[in-house]
């Protein structure tokens, strides 16, 4: 009985022993986000000022700006938006609604679009660059960049946009149809609107992502050192975390601040897109049974 | 009339539907026509065993040497290193949120986790070459300034996430009923999570550690900005390498002619990297088809 008794202890011991040891990798996740934020912070704050927001870059890491990336970035962004948005809530709403989900197209589909979830970024830069830049002659231009990064977020549209439609309840849908809606006007008047909140979450989280993507445009021929504001869709553009990549590869100290700078000024407008998200999420949450 | 005019349009809705929807094939059929049509023309140019054999890669060198062996090594070393920081720590963190932590610190730790991931892979390239390198120089002197091991740990940190959630999804989803079975033949938490938990939800456990694998092959700013340019065949983690995504990216800066040998050159690689990625993809969802535990 005692030696049951002593071996008990031992185990709880254990057990008490392996979950300590669980907190601090889980402490030690937070330590490394700890730290990779303070370093970048510490590093870029003081050359984050009005005029690094608002000067075009320069051979001199004192005299340099974003604004082209960052004008770059949110035209990159604002038209990736207008591309990926209709396209993968389209697709979401065939996949749910219309197809025939016994059809091999419907099988095909789903396969295929968790399929490209996984491609990596780099490889739809190659897409972009063989079929957009080069086939169809648009060169390294603003909508090329886009056009790539739609393709690259459409999967994550289209799986949060089929996760905020399946969670209408099907009594709703029924409900419509049986008042004689048709079917277009059943998804636009009723399904929608109550799909929105999960849609928009999910769009501006895979957005956000796109803003940060580096791989995919320089593979289309976006650069960093760009010293001119877009005016038409055809320009050369830069984006934030292309003129980050170059600052980053340049040997001198003063570029790896200012390369902090910019990080800083991606990250601030990631937590302010993120937080969209979120708001949006609790603000509109409506609760069916 | 008006009953025609509904039908009409709601058929013309569905054809621009079925249209969006054809889009995600399309971008998968141009992926592979367009890698595969500039290999095409790469392998008619330089022989396809040279490729694949040479332990040398230089391309826009004179006398260019066309292995891809070096590339490859390069990437699986930044693969296999990264996963010694992103299984041990994901599959940890994924036991703990699912089986030790209260709802409540759940859901205050999961989202910091996830933010891991939201972090751009710039930004951890930014901090491998100015944070860990000199970290690693301080107690290793000889490593290079760029180098694997740097790239690896961060690598590794941002496929970290992609473990813990979707082996914490694996482990959730194993039923209450096995788990309060196990409690109540007097087992402590450790013996349910790994006796129990763990092995029931080892298919989940097992995709997720591929995916983050396959994820680090594709990662591409923290290797070009931290890693190297240097292709080898050497496995010295403290030494300069090159990965496939590395050389991509590089020639796509450079200012290669479009349509010469040396571009083709990334088509080639793209090649290589597309297919193994899509291996690794469609054997981490063959894992869970075959070995899920029904209850």
């Amino acid at each position: 009985m005692t030696n049951y008794k002593k071996k008990l202890k031992q185990r709880h011991f254990k057990s008490n022993l392996f979950m300590v040891i669980l907190m601090i990798v889980i402490l030690l996740s937070f330590l490394v986000l700890g730290t990779l934020l303070l370093e970048i912070f510490f590093r870029g704050y003081k050359t984050l000022t009005w005029t690094f927001i608002t000067s075009m870059p320069s051979g001199r890491a004192s005299r340099a700006g974003i604004l082209p990336a960052l004008i770059g970035s949110f035209g990159v962004i604002g038209l990736t938006a207008l591309i990926a948005i209709p396209i993968g809530v389209g697709t979401a709403i065939y996949l749910t609604e219309y197809a025939d989900k016994r059809s091999s197209f419907f099988k095909i589909l789903q396969l295929n679009i968790s399929n490209l979830a996984g491609v990596p970024a780099i490889v739809y830069g190659i897409l972009g660059l063989a079929v957009f830049a080069q086939l169809f002659k648009l060169g390294p231009s603003l909508i090329v960049g886009a056009f790539t990064l739609s393709l690259l977020i459409l999967p994550v549209i289209v799986v949060a946009s089929i996760e905020a439609i399946k969670a209408v309840p099907n009594s709703i849908r029924e409900g419509s149809y049986a008042l004689g809606v048709t079917r277009w006007k059943t998804i636009t008047g009723v399904i929608l609107p109550m799909a929105t909140p999960g849609i928009m979450t999910g769009s501006i989280l895979a957005l956000s992502r796109a803003m940060g993507e580096a791989a995919p445009l320089i593979m289309v021929g976006a650069v960093g050192f760009v010293t001119f504001l877009p005016s038409n869709l055809l320009d050369r553009y830069s984006a934030l975390p292309l003129i980050v990549f170059n600052w980053t590869s340049r040997p001198q100290a003063a570029f790896a601040e200012i390369a902090a700078s910019g990080i800083l000024v991606m990250l601030i407008l990631l937590i302010l897109t993120n937080l969209t998200a979120i708001i949006i999420r609790n603000k509109t949450q409506v609760r069916v049974d | 009339m008006t009953k025609k005019k509904y039908v009409f349009q709601e058929k013309l809705i569905e054809i621009v539907l079925i249209v969006f929807a054809s889009i995600s094939i399309f971008t998968t059929i141009g992926i592979v026509l367009s890698l595969m049509f500039e290999t095409v023309i790469f392998f008619s140019e330089v022989s396809i065993i040279e490729f694949f054999t040479s332990i040398r890669w230089s391309p826009v060198f004179d006398p260019p040497s066309f292995g891809v062996l070096p590339l490859i090594t390069g990437t699986l070393l930044i693969a296999i290193l990264s996963s010694f920081v992103s299984l041990p720590l994901g599959l940890g963190s994924a036991i703990f949120l699912s089986e030790f932590a209260s709802t409540k610190t759940r859901k205050i730790i999961k989202p910091i986790i996830e933010l891991l991931a939201g972090i751009p892979s710039i930004v951890y390239g930014f901090f491998a070459l100015t944070f860990i390198t000199p970290l690693i120089r301080t107690v290793l002197p000889d490593t290079d300034i760029f180098n694997a091991l740097s790239a690896s740990i961060a690598v590794g940190i941002m496929t970290l996430p992609m473990v813990a959630s979707l082996s914490e999804d694996a482990m959730m989803a194993v039923p209450n009923s096995i788990r309060q079975g196990a409690y109540a033949l007097g087992s402590t938490r450790l013996e349910v999570a790994i006796h129990v938990i763990v092995p029931a939800a080892f298919s989940g456990i097992a995709s997720s550690f591929v995916l983050a694998i396959s994820r680090a092959i594709g990662e591409t700013m923290i290797v070009a900005i931290a890693a190297g340019q240097t292709p080898s065949m050497s496995l010295n983690p403290l030494g300069s390498i090159q990965t496939m995504t590395g050389f991509m990216v590089n020639m796509a800066l450079g200012d290669i002619q479009q349509g010469s040998i040396e571009f083709k050159t990334v088509f080639a690689v793209g090649a290589v990297l597309f297919v193994i990625t899509l291996i690794m993809n469609i054997f981490a969802k063959y894992v869970i088809a075959k070995n899920r535990e029904v209850y």
